[in-house]
């Protein structure tokens, strides 16, 4: 029996670009440089290792975003997954985590799955709850933040490095897991993984085929508002001095001068 | 006075720095009452009391050590329906945001995570989050529910505010979903002795420029002088020099301490991201152009084999 297993995927600004908030005090991603969120590769890359391992497995990559967000599914899809899921509709500005989590849900049971496995935070939001919030939604497991993965006999085990402990987990699928940066490197797209990207099937879904009205999502269904907005004042530009021998010794003066000695 | 639960961060009945600073920003906007659970819940009670807690929530059941995340989702929800607080507010560790966030869409509420500050408002609590590799700060609040704020180490200032602390037993009965995912196996983390990263209140980082695992002695006494946690960039903690859970960076722990000093970091964005909110930064770098000295309050353009260990001597001489 085949092994589904769906990737949450993120297109996001691009870090070392202008990132900055629209009027409406959204993130701005229309004018802004895209790419799939680093840390959505390892999930890939996981993902793609579980398949090559199982005897019969199917991976498809889900994303929610504008029409420039299928440059993310096309470099998941170059990596080697199956097939894609692209989820667009105008009314999905401005959702927050809550509603993202719906979304990908209703997305994720449309698609049919046995797995899904998601990055561990978007570097844009940087929030990390997603993947908890969408194994409440389809009541199943959460298995999140793992360095390490592997599914067998239906079920997954993993092991989650905590700030107090590092743990074992193990759950039956299906199951929600998401991955660390510390999970395997991700591997890069071959030539003839770009070209056969371009035969793979992308799918495109609105609100409607998932049964979602736009009140429950967007700006307005938000259950979160974003009041202002303020640049950081750049900092001052600070001292700085070349060492010839007493750099130390003056790092040391300037810390005592702060209190910090 | 409107009540508001505080998720308390122990292990085995020592209360983690972060949960006294939530509670501190609790008592901007009510009275708080926390939830302590598992193992020495408890043993809490006094500590919380120190620092403003009227009520102690207690529950301690095997199920919270044994399976992940849900089973602390329903206390918090029983403590939610117990006390109908004005706000809840936890942690902002990796385990606090994911329990916070169930906890929030069970309830019908909004979630905020990694608030770096709190305030009273008209329409309720206020947080203030620092984004973009901190290029930006935005002032939100929770529209709809029972406010569910995660509040990230060193926004506040402990403050002492002796309260009551009366300690109750929470009634808790297990979801179905509480089992879902079992701890098969825990390896606690190893004591260094030293300060945790994201509490401590200086923080010395070593980078690519430290060039070998051996050579991390010389940031490790640094940090000693001046009691505080060891930091890694990503590079250095990819070449395994230093453990991932030292790492500082978008990928690893985000840091704000009163003071950062950062020693062969070139200053990426991805470290950025991690350390860019510290109150007082410091580098130590050969190349003039990384890009930290840009952040810095002080820079020190050399070798950091000079630089630091002249530097720790320094420290060492001036506390005597």
């Amino acid at each position: 029996m085949s092994l589904r297993i769906v990737v949450t995927v993120k297109y996001v600004p691009d870090a070392t670009g202008d990132r900055h908030f629209a009027d409406d005090l959204t993130v701005d991603r229309d004018d802004v440089d895209g790419l799939l969120s680093e840390l959505d590769e390892y999930a890939v890359e996981q993902a793609l290792q579980i398949a090559e391992d199982a005897d019969d497995a199917e991976v498809t990559v889900l994303t929610i975003g504008p029409e420039d967000a299928k440059d993310a599914l096309r470099k998941a899809l170059s990596m080697g997954a199956d097939k894609a899921v692209h989820v667009e509709d105008d009314d999905l500005h401005g959702t927050d985590a809550i509603g993202t989590s719906l979304v990908l849900a209703k997305a994720i049971e449309k698609a049919g799955y046995d797995l899904v496995i998601s990055g561990m935070a978007s570097t844009d939001g940087t929030m990390g709850v997603v993947p908890a919030l969408v194994a409440e939604r389809l009541g199943v497991p959460q298995v999140t933040l793992l360095s390490e993965v592997s599914v067998e006999d239906g079920t997954v085990k993993g092991r989650r490095d905590g700030d107090a402990a590092s743990e074992q987990l193990e759950a039956s699928l299906p199951a929600v897991v998401s991955v660390t940066d510390q999970s395997g490197e991700a591997r890069y797209p071959s030539f003839k993984g770009i070209m056969a990207a371009k035969k793979k099937p992308v799918e495109s879904w609105d609100l409607s085929d998932l049964d979602i009205e736009a009140g429950e999502v967007g700006l307005e269904g938000a259950w979160t508002k974003v009041e202002a907005v303020a640049e950081r004042p750049a900092r001052t530009a600070g001292t700085i001095v070349k060492d010839e021998g007493e750099g130390g010794k003056q790092l040391a003066e300037y810390l005592a001068s702060q209190k910090f000695i | 006075m409107a009540e508001v639960l505080v998720y308390v961060d122990h292990v085995d009945g020592a209360v983690r720095k972060p949960t006294l600073e939530l509670l501190t920003l609790a008592r901007r906007i009510g009275e708080p009452v926390a939830v302590a659970l598992g193992n020495g819940a408890a043993d809490t009670a006094a500590t919380l009391a120190e620092h403003g807690a009227v009520k102690v929530l207690t529950h301690d059941a095997s199920e919270y050590a044994e399976y992940l995340v849900v089973p602390k989702v329903d206390a918090l929800q029983a403590a939610h329906e117990a006390v109908s607080p004005a706000a809840v507010l936890v942690p902002s560790s990796a385990e606090g945001k994911e329990i916070a966030a169930r906890l929030a869409l069970r309830i019908g509420s909004g979630i905020i995570t990694d608030a770096i500050d709190l305030e009273a408002g008209d329409e309720g609590p206020v947080a203030t989050q620092s984004v973009f590799a901190a290029s930006f700060t935005t002032k939100s609040r929770v529209s709809k529910g029972t406010p569910v704020i995660t509040v990230k180490p060193n926004s506040a200032a402990v403050e002492a505010a002796q309260a009551a602390g009366a300690v109750e037993a929470l009634s808790v009965s297990f979801s179905e979903k509480a089992t879902g995912t079992k701890v098969t196996g825990r390896t606690p983390r190893e004591s260094t002795g030293r300060p945790e990263l994201t509490e401590a209140a200086i923080v010395v980082s070593g980078g690519r420029g430290v060039n070998g695992a051996e050579n991390f002695s010389i940031i490790e006494a640094l940090a000693d002088s001046l009691g505080a946690a060891v930091g890694a960039s990503r590079a250095a903690v990819d070449a395994g020099w230093y453990p991932h859970t030292n790492q500082v960076g978008q990928t690893g722990k985000s840091v704000s301490p009163q003071l950062y000093i950062a020693n062969g970091i070139s200053g990426a964005i991805q470290h950025r991201a991690g350390m860019q909110t510290s109150k007082t930064i410091v580098a130590v770098n050969k190349d003039a152009e990384a890009p930290i000295f840009d952040l810095v309050d002080y820079g020190v353009v050399g070798d950091l084999f000079d630089v630091v260990p002249q530097l720790t001597d320094e420290v060492k001489a001036r506390k005597g």
